[in-house]
């Protein structure tokens, strides 16, 4: 495959097909904490996107560098000093996004997202692919993170990004912008969004997974059943 | 042994007891607190009762319709459903209230659990308890053309007298069906008599809320007396919850001893509902929690086989 559609197939890959939030279920923390409202969603997808982009390029970059047995506190140390920048800039630029995602911004650094694509993809694939399999994961958590946020806040504020959407009348269902809405909500669109993908399956696309690099994680991977075990230890040694 | 005997697997007694005769039952035990109801707070308390039973029942068929399945609104389940939520609702309620707690109730908590018997929670007061949620001021407001003012439980723990005759009759400031303790007992007896339930739910929900209830009472205001004890009793939704909801068949637990245990546990729940925390209601919330509990209940007090107890010789 060459570089070129490697990195578009990563972006795709990352904002549906292994959607993080809609497809793996990780970083499930501040998908349900913080997308209240629509424009929250985006911040805390947006900053974890640049997060994730960066410490991709540098766990990638730096892959033959770190001792297999430290990688974990390795990858963690690299992780932290981005979401520490992203914090102070956040802090210093844009105060009241900060002030509403508060505690989540720091916790970026334990999004199972980033220290997940680390371990699967960046730490055994090349710079470039790992870059953009960053800014594709981080893309799709936003996608899903702005969605879940703007259902949250037109059903229960009757707004959209801060502006009132609904007339007048419309008396605010306040349970969804309380801890089960988001429960509601995420579990809604997983099902939508399955329901798509099961409807693409039955026209004969491809949506299976693309584990590129495997990374040996059978448990997860639809393809297992084919595989030998040859391939499963080639996987794990790629 | 020369005659051949019948061998076939079990249910091996049959009863006649159909989903629908059962329902239908339920729903006649009803009645009177619903008739009560419209009585006591006029023809709008109709329309909210008849506003939630029809959109329950449009909400199973409809969803059945959409997903291909067999229609199962015959049973009869979505009536109950529907009109136990709407005598859960205050009668100033706006009218597409009751349409959006049935929808909840229906679809969320039963239709997407897999439909009748594989609800997790009692879906009436799920519905409530996300109307509760969602719009605390449209339900806790209980005034309307017939009373203003608090309602009993309010008064009690305001630390006003009420009046127990009232009270008993149904007289009261409250949601639709729960005003009335004559009618809720005249429903429950029907319901024993046929059949349909028996008293080890609602017996030890009830003796055991009165103990916890006099014992966290004289905890809080030191004394207790016996007009605390039967205004708490008779007030709010405990006896329709006790009757009509704690006995529902797929949200107790199935085995006897767990329904004992079921019981006391609501009671305490409503007991500390009621008179510790900020408002004056716990019943629904009580009995919620109380079907969370259920598969551990039951886990706990399953019976021994019979060769599988006692000591190993």
């Amino acid at each position: 495959m060459s570089e070129k559609n490697k990195v578009g197939e990563r972006l795709i890959n990352g904002i549906i097909k292994e959607n993080p939030t809609f497809v793996l279920t990780l970083g499930m923390c501040p998908t349900l904490a913080v997308t209240t409202s629509a424009i929250n969603g985006l911040g805390m997808g947006l900053s974890t996107t640049v997060v994730l982009a960066l410490s991709n390029l540098l766990i990638s970059a730096l892959r033959k560098v770190i001792p297999d047995k430290v990688r974990i506190p390795a990858f963690i140390v690299i992780i932290a000093s981005f979401v520490t920048v992203t914090q102070l800039l956040l802090e210093g630029y844009l105060p009241s996004l900060y002030a509403s995602l508060g505690i989540y911004i720091p916790l970026i650094v334990v999004n199972c997202i980033i220290l997940g694509r680390a371990e699967a993809y960046a730490s055994k694939n090349p710079v470039l692919p790992s870059l953009f399999d960053g800014i594709g994961m981080g893309l799709g958590f936003s996608l899903a993170l702005t969605c879940i946020g703007a259902v949250r806040e037109l059903l229960g504020a009757g707004q959209l990004f801060g502006r009132q959407v609904m007339p007048d009348s419309y008396v605010p269902f306040s349970i969804f912008i309380m801890a089960p809405g988001a429960f509601f909500v995420l579990a809604a669109l997983t099902a939508i969004q399955n329901k798509i993908k099961i409807e693409g399956t039955k026209r004969g696309k491809d949506m299976s997974r693309i584990q590129s690099g495997c990374g040996g994680n059978c448990l997860s991977c639809e393809k297992a059943k084919d595989c030998s075990p040859e391939d499963e230890k080639k996987g794990r040694a790629e | 042994m020369s005659e051949l005997r019948k061998v076939s697997s079990n249910p091996h007694i049959r009863d006649k007891d159909t989903t629908t005769r059962i329902m239908l039952t339920v729903v006649v035990a009803l009645l009177p607190a619903a008739f009560f109801g419209i009585y006591n707070f006029g023809l709008r308390a109709a329309a909210v009762l008849v506003i939630s039973v029809a959109f329950a029942v449009l909400t199973e068929l409809l969803f059945e319709l959409l997903c291909k399945k067999k229609p199962t609104i015959k049973d009869c389940s979505a009536v109950v459903t529907g009109l136990l939520l709407g005598m859960n609702l205050p009668v100033s309620v706006p009218l597409w209230l009751p349409a959006v707690g049935s929808v909840f109730a229906i679809l969320v908590v039963k239709m997407l659990f897999g439909g009748l018997g594989k609800n997790f929670m009692n879906p009436a007061l799920a519905g409530r308890c996300f109307l509760l949620i969602s719009f605390p001021a449209l339900m806790t407001n209980f005034n309307c053309d017939a009373y203003t003012g608090a309602t009993p439980l309010a008064a009690l723990k305001a630390g006003e007298q009420v009046n127990l005759m009232d009270m008993i009759v149904g007289r009261t400031a409250g949601t639709i069906g729960e005003t009335s303790l004559i009618a809720i007992v005249v429903g429950a007896c029907i319901l024993i008599l046929a059949g349909i339930i028996d008293l080890k739910v609602p017996g030890s929900y009830l003796v055991s809320f009165v103990i916890f209830a006099a014992l966290f009472g004289a905890l809080l205001h030191r004394t207790v007396d016996g007009s605390f004890l039967c205004a708490q009793l008779a007030g709010g939704g405990l006896m329709l919850g006790a009757f009509f909801m704690a006995t529902d068949y797929t949200t107790r637990p199935i085995t006897k001893k767990g329904q004992y245990v079921y019981g006391v546990f609501l009671g305490f729940l409503t007991a500390l509902f009621r008179i510790f925390s900020a408002s004056a209601e716990g019943v629904s919330y009580a009995i919620l929690l109380g079907n969370l509990l259920v598969p551990l209940i039951e886990k706990y007090t399953m019976p021994k086989c019979f060769g599988k107890g006692g000591e190993r010789s």
